[in-house]
């Protein structure tokens, strides 16, 4: 679903990206985690085409984000065709990013509506049963400064799914929320992942990692230090680096 | 521990002190005595200025009375209303798509805003409207064509531009540049998560100023443009100029031929007055609108506030977090 090789990304003089090489299958689960600056979030952003990468090749679903190519030379994609991908893969972040000027409901139905297009008659019931399968079936019509964190969170997710991507991307999905909020948004992550979802998931959460992911990855210094079946990369971690983090977190 | 805690009989058990309430509290009040020094003071200042003007032994309150609800006055303050709005929803309008030019990634596109706003806003309103007044005097024609050839439409200026669309063009192509300002600084208050957000979920750039930026940026944007409107609905005198007879143009036009000048200044005055009041009251209903979301309750009305503040006569009022502009904004009427 996702293929990532040596994939490069500076900010000005700074290299974040060194050379990222990752392949996610379709219906795979992979959590990445590593320490702060590591350029976690900014590789999601890259998958997104959020942000451009330098150099290396980047493709979601067997096509090459942000460019064509033809023959060996690349070209730019349009503005409309970055969108329209963008709007294939769902994305949730650590803020949540609710538009707070409507409601629950109204934040799910946005971009199915405006960006899809699709009919009132089809996206509205669609996105009860998501905000339903989320558990806030009661707070449909409540804006988003009166939920807390968890259902924030719960609703972002939603008005990711109401898109129906092929793809989701999570940037430490709980780490802006109070402890005993943590537990029902990993429920809800958990669930997409045993509906056969594809997820790539920056997380410290190692319990979720090592019971839902498929695969742990461990970046640092913009490069993937090792990666491994989570439970045997939890347990014993190959490389220094890896092993001095875990000891850190765990 | 006294009969004043309401607890009968030995100290409480610890068990049963969350079922005891305590009792409210009865303190005198804090009496605010230069609240009181104060306000006697302005009252009396007030009442000898106000004692002075009604007094002025020249001074022809019955002018005042026989004119106000003049029929010339009427016309006139009708015009000044339908300046303010044609002259504000250009600028709105315009200082919108200026503000979202500004803002754009193409750097022609930017730097076009950018000339626009420095021009505007960096040559008096009152030259600006008394230049499309006299364009003709320059420029006899005007017309749209292909240049260096002769195809295309021409028309002579005084019949394009009439007095009434000179101000128009004076007044609402001046404030289009204020007004780009204001929703430039509310569009760069919305954070930009919210951008980021949008653009995940496949929005196109426009569609993201649109449905998430602009109508977050209006809790910012608000305040200073309803500062504009007022400032503008005053503006309009500036007509006077182009003898547009609108309110001031027509209180002048009547002072002129009876020499009544004070008493039509203090009928203009009262308009003036009145109908910036009736925009202050609307401006003060459409920030509640937009505070949608941003407060966990909307603030109270006017009037819920005064009865409150009835009840509770001794407190300070409450204080209504308000969504105030930063003052940079408010360049006020000064210009
Ligand atoms: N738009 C930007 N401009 C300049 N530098 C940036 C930008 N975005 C990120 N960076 C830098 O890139 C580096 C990697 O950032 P990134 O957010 O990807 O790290 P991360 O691994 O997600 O860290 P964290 O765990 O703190 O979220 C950081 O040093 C950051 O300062
Ligand atoms: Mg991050």
């Amino acid at each position: 679903m996702v293929k990532a090789e040596g994939v490069h990304k500076r900010f000005g003089r700074l290299e974040v990206l060194r050379g990222i090489d990752l392949e996610v299958a379709p219906r795979e689960v992979v959590c990445i985690i590593g320490p702060s600056g590591g350029g976690k979030s900014t590789f999601l952003r890259c998958i997104n085409h959020l942000e451009k990468i330098d150099a290396g090749r980047l493709s979601v679903d067997g096509e090459l984000v942000g460019y064509r190519q033809q023959g060996d030379k690349l070209y730019e994609l349009p503005d409309s065709e970055v969108c329209t991908k963008r709007s294939e893969i769902g994305m949730v972040f650590q803020r949540f990013n609710l538009f707070p000027h409507m409601t629950a409901l109204e934040n799910v139905v946005e971009a199915p509506l405006r960006v899809k297009r699709q009919p009132k008659a089809e996206v509205i019931p669609r996105a009860r049963t998501l905000l339903e399968r989320v558990g806030l079936s009661d707070k449909i019509d409540a804006y988003p400064n009166q939920l807390s964190g968890g259902q924030q969170q719960r609703v972002a997710i939603a008005r990711a799914l109401a898109m129906q991507p092929k793809l989701m991307l999570f940037d430490e999905p709980t780490s802006a929320l109070d402890p005993e909020l943590v537990g029902e948004v990993l429920d809800v992550m958990r669930g997409l992942a045993e509906d056969g979802m594809t997820m790539v998931v920056v997380t410290h959460e190692m319990g979720f990692a090592r019971e839902v992911a498929n695969r742990a990855v461990f970046m640092d210094g913009g490069v993937v230090v090792e990666e491994g079946e989570p439970r045997a990369f939890f347990a014993s971690p190959q490389h220094a680096r890896t092993k001095q983090f875990l000891s850190k977190i765990l | 521990m006294s009969e004043a805690t309401g607890v009968s009989g030995g100290p409480p058990a610890a068990a049963d002190r969350p079922r005891t309430r305590p009792e409210a509290i009865k303190a005198v009040p804090l009496r605010h005595v230069w609240r009181w020094i104060s306000a006697v003071v302005v009252l009396a200042l007030a009442a000898a200025l106000v004692g002075t003007i009604v007094t002025a032994p020249n001074l022809r309150w019955d002018v005042v009375g026989q004119y106000i609800f003049g029929g010339l006055i009427l016309q006139g303050a009708l015009l000044t209303v339908e300046l303010t709005v044609i002259a504000m929803a250009i600028g709105i309008v315009l200082g919108v798509v200026l503000a979202v030019m500004r803002l754009s990634p193409n750097p022609v596109v930017s730097s076009v805003s950018w000339f626009y706003i420095w021009f505007f806003r960096g040559t008096p309103v009152l030259v600006q409207v008394f230049f499309w007044y006299n364009l003709n005097a320059v420029l006899p024609h005007i017309g749209i064509g292909l240049p260096f050839t002769s195809i295309g439409v021409q028309a002579s200026t005084n019949s394009l531009i009439s007095p009434l669309l000179a101000v128009i063009l004076g007044l609402g192509l001046n404030e289009a540049a204020y007004m780009a300002e204001i929703v430039r600084a509310g569009i760069i208050s919305v954070e930009h998560g919210q951008t980021e957000a949008a653009m995940a979920l496949g929005m196109r750039r426009l569609q993201v100023m649109r449905r998430i930026v602009l109508p977050q940026a209006m809790r910012v944007i608000i305040p200073p443009t309803g500062n504009e409107t007022i400032s503008m609905l005053k503006t309009t005198s500036l007509a006077f100029i182009a003898a547009v007879p609108e309110l001031f143009t027509r209180a002048e036009q009547i002072a002129s031929s009876n020499f009544d000048i004070i008493e039509l200044l203090i009928v203009a005055s009262i308009w003036y007055l009145f109908m910036t009041s009736i925009l202050t009251i609307g401006q003060y209903y459409i920030e509640r609108h937009y505070a949608r979301g941003s407060q966990r309750a909307l603030p109270p009305t006017p009037l819920q506030r005064f009865r409150r503040m009835l009840f509770t006569f001794h407190a300070p009022p409450p204080i209504v977090e308000g969504v105030e502009a930063p003052a940079s904004l408010q360049h006020g009427g000064g210009r």
